[in-house]
């Protein structure tokens, strides 16, 4: 039902290759995150498959039908826009029954999916109410609401998230994952932040310079980053990446540990030894930053919140050989 | 948004506007430009002969030009200098957290929207007048002889009114642009040890400066053309002291009747406006980039 | 400025503000007194002026020798016409401009606003010849059109700016719910441009209304609006400064008004997007 599928999609900004031939394919009902760096070509994607802009070259499939020339409003796909773009001179009620006027439903029509929508985003009492009138995820709901009543094929959305302060970001990226819970449709999600990607896809697509670094479920990319690229962008804190000396002897270029997989060593002797630098305490949890002797950069190590360490203490890591990952010259994963 | 079909209906809508301004740039620019090369007096009937530029060598060497150049100048300094001044300081003050600031603002705008020939009246016969005058009046409760501004100080008199109109103008300009400016960055400066003088003069005087540029620009082009004060105060006199290039080229056209002069007149008069106007299109069209 | 000052301090500015402002306003304020005074009254020396009776004697004279009224219509004429027959030629050339903006755009848009930097004595010849032989000298239609297009540039471009804030990402979420190029621009644009064009409405007719050139040189008796009225009172007979402050403060009035609500446009209108 909400399948879409991308054939050597490119895109030129005159004569610059914003994004590279690619191919990818979401199937209906999944819940696909597109993420990756500033200017990593995420959003271009979105609106490529939105219709906003053209395909310099390759196809667009919905549901198997060829939707490339075909304008946005027809695609049967809704989109959520980061600044929400509602209409400031209409009710919540007229805007989320714009695109129902658009499509010339009867106003009693018209009027069910609204109250509809309404009760699933909890706008009921705000519906006279104008987008000026309204905070940023009430706002941000009548967004969503704009886009479930058109019942589309697919939801787009284009890091909605990132305008709403961080208590907000985490309330609605709950109210997402259980709408895409509800709703059951296909919803492709564009973002800066792995946290969301994590949290709320089934499928991650790692993006960097218009090129598809790596797509899988979210367990994937974290046991088994394809390369160092997506090895440094999931996870947070960020992998500790080691090359040199130390990776030559696991023999690999780089060699990369998550913080959360290097334990402290009980009798002072670990693999590594290092010096303790500044500790960061969050209370569940301290990342100590340890600058291993001869290593210049110091690696970030997971503790436990009740640790009791000092700046200078002298301490010995171990890391858990199944976790350790290799990479090669190119920067690719060793086996 | 741009697709082959829009943008067909763009260049249909654009039309009008282009057409139309064409032709109000080409038409009577175009029939300045010929006028001024023939002998054409609208009391002489007859024949136009091209004289070549006959009229261009009269009107230069007319001693009124001399004197209209410099006078146009004067004028234009003499407003531009009050209130570039006079804006910055109000605009300073009126920036300041005041009692009441809505209705001082109002105040201080009202004389820019004061029609030209109701301001240069009012201050010609109710200020200015030796007899009946304000000014003569507080002249005689001090002791002093009244002052008769108009034949005496023709030019200044009427720098004074035009300054008086285009004041508002100036501070509101520059005061939005002020408003503009980060109040952080002035926190930053004043932790830094700096105090009001040189915080104005490091900080906000830069700041300034676009803006000012902007003002003087624009009023330059506006004061060149100064003419209702002129015609309703003294009609370019006593002589020619308060002549300015625009009096001098209407009192030629349509006083005289010279059309030819008149137009050789009007032709200078464009080439100078351009000079100043290409200064301004050049710094509006670094903010249209922006 | 946010920081809390102190109460002395802002006493002392407030102060020098209002003295400034009150001493800008005064020639204003002094033209409203004089029109309710008597002619006689009007040029005695300030005091005695204020401690004269009030009447409104010089407003009933100012209508009835001279037809007040019919130059008002002239200006309204003048004014609401060139400004409406503006916006008629601008807005199209301002959604265009603003909406499907091709590369000679940005140079199409500085050429119309140079053509507002002409100086009208430059053309003052041609066009009151051609009025004169078109028998638009001394018209209302003759001045509407000069005036509509000396005041064009100006319109074109305030509402080019209006247009070009309405954020591009309303426009595409109209396209998303299945909007039409008409349906877009008659529920989503429109509406969303209406303050602009009000306000680009309000200045103009400021600026019309004011304009002191074209309506000195090429009106008489028939066509004349305030501003060639009032300078009628540049050779006066006998006593006026009561009924110049009459003529004046109704002549002014309507525009000090609606020039209070238009200071920001103001600033947008004619410094040509220079200043922010």
């Amino acid at each position: 039902m909400g399948s879409i599928t991308l054939e050597g999609v490119a895109k030129r900004f005159g004569e610059v290759e914003v994004i590279p031939p690619l191919d990818l394919s979401i199937e209906d009902g999944e819940f696909v995150v597109f993420v990756g760096p500033s200017g990593c070509g995420k959003s271009t994607l979105l609106r490529l498959i939105a219709g906003l802009e053209d395909v310099s070259g390759g196809a667009i499939l919905i549901d198997g039908q060829d939707a490339t020339g075909v304008a946005p409003a027809r695609r049967g796909l809704a989109m959520v826009f980061q600044s929400y773009a509602l209409y400031p001179h209409m009710s919540v009620r007229r805007n989320i029954a714009f695109p129902l006027r658009m499509a010339g439903l009867d106003a009693a029509e018209q009027a069910r999916r609204v109250e509809g929508a309404a009760k699933v985003l909890n706008l009921t009492d705000y519906l006279d109410r104008r987008p000026g009138q309204l905070s940023g995820g009430q706002r941000q709901r009548v967004a969503i609401g704009r886009a479930i009543v058109r019942e589309p094929k697919a939801f787009l959305f284009d890091e909605p998230l990132s305008n709403l302060d961080a208590a907000l970001r985490v309330g609605m990226r709950l109210e997402i994952s259980e709408l895409h819970t509800r709703l059951r449709t296909t919803m492709v999600y564009v973002t800066h932040d792995q946290v969301e990607a994590m949290t709320m896809a089934d499928k991650i697509v790692v993006l960097r310079a218009g090129v598809i670094e790596q797509v899988g479920s979210p367990l994937d990319l974290y046991h088994a980053p394809r390369n160092l690229f997506v090895a440094g962008f999931i996870g947070s804190p960020k992998m500790n990446l080691v090359s040199g000396a130390e990776a030559a002897r696991h023999g690999a270029a780089t060699i990369g540990v998550r913080p959360e997989h290097i334990a402290l060593a009980t009798d002072g002797a670990g693999m590594w030894t290092g010096r303790v630098g500044v500790s960061e305490h969050l209370g569940s949890d301290t990342f100590l930053h340890v600058h291993v002797d001869g290593w210049p950069e110091p690696v970030t190590v997971r503790a436990d919140g009740e640790v009791g360490l000092h700046h200078g203490d002298r301490i010995g890591l171990v890391p858990d050989m199944d976790k350790l990952h290799r990479f090669d010259a190119e920067g690719l994963r060793i086996a | 948004m741009s697709t082959h079909h829009s943008r067909a209906a763009g260049r249909l809508m654009i039309s009008p506007a282009v057409i139309l301004l064409l032709g109000w740039m080409l038409i009577p620019l175009g029939l300045t430009l010929y006028f001024s090369f023939l002998r054409y007096n609208l009391l002489m009937p007859g024949a136009n002969p091209f004289v070549g530029f006959e009229n261009y060598a009269f009107f230069f060497t007319d001693p009124a030009f001399g004197a209209a150049i410099a006078n146009t100048l004067m004028l234009v300094g003499g407003v531009l200098a009050i209130t570039i001044v006079g804006g910055t300081l109000l605009a300073l003050l009126l920036d300041q957290p005041i009692w009441g600031q809505g209705i001082v603002r109002i105040l201080v705008i009202a004389p820019f929207f004061v029609m030209p020939t109701v301001s240069a009246l009012v201050w010609k016969n109710m200020f200015m007048n030796p007899v009946n005058g304000l000014f003569s009046h507080l002249a005689r409760v001090l002791g002093l002889q009244p002052y008769d501004f108009l034949s005496q100080a023709p030019l200044a008199s009427i720098v004074l009114i035009v300054s008086w109109q285009w004041l508002p103008f100036a501070t509101l300009i520059l005061l939005t642009a002020l408003q503009s400016l980060d109040s952080e960055q002035l926190e930053a400066s004043e932790m830094d040890g700096a105090g009001p003088v040189s915080r104005f003069a490091f900080i906000v005087l830069p700041h300034l400066a676009r803006s000012i540029t902007v003002v003087i620009l624009i009023q330059t082009i506006f004061l060149l053309s100064i003419f209702a004060e002129i015609l309703v105060t003294t009609n370019g006199g006593p002589g020619n002291a308060s002549t300015n290039l625009t009096y001098l080229v209407y009192a030629q056209s349509l006083l005289q009747f010279d059309v030819g002069l008149g137009s050789a007149g009007g032709v200078f008069a464009i080439v100078l406006a351009n000079i100043v106007a290409i200064f301004l299109m050049r710094m509006i069209g670094k903010n249209l980039d922006a | 400025m946010a920081r809390a000052v102190s109460g002395r301090r802002k006493a002392a500015v407030t102060v020098a503000a209002w003295a400034v402002g009150l001493v800008i306003f005064f020639p204003i304020l002094w033209i409203v007194i004089l029109s309710f005074k008597a002619e006689g009254d009007a040029i005695l020396s300030p005091l005695a002026v204020l401690a004269a009776d009030w009447t409104l004697e010089s407003y009933a004279t100012v209508q009835a020798r001279s037809d007040y009224f019919g130059h008002f219509l002239n200006s309204v004429t003048i004014s609401v016409g060139s400004t409406l027959i503006g916006l008629a030629i601008a807005v199209p050339a301002a959604w265009s401009m603003a909406f499907v903006p091709g590369r000679q755009t940005r140079n199409v848009l500085m050429w119309m606003l140079s053509t507002k930097m002409l100086p009208p004595v430059g053309v003052l010849v041609p066009i009151y010849l051609i009025f004169r032989d078109t028998g638009l000298l001394d018209t209302r239609t003759g001045l509407v059109i000069v005036l509509t297009l000396i005041n064009l540039p100006i319109i074109v471009w305030m509402l080019y700016t209006y247009f070009r804030e309405i954020p591009g990402e309303i426009l595409e979420a109209a396209r998303m719910d299945g909007a039409g190029l008409r349906a877009e621009i008659v529920y989503v644009l429109t509406p969303m441009a209406v303050p602009g064009i009000a306000s680009t409405l309000l200045l103009n007719i400021i600026l019309a209304w004011n304009e002191a050139f074209w309506t000195l040189n090429l009106t008489a008796a028939n066509a004349a609006p305030l501003t060639a009225f009032i300078a009628s009172y540049s050779s006066p007979e006998g006593l006026f400064y009561a009924k110049l402050s009459a003529a004046s403060t109704m002549a002014i009035a309507p525009i000090l008004i609606m020039g209070w609500f238009s200071q920001k446009q103001l600033v947008r209108g004619l410094t040509f997007g220079a200043v922010k």
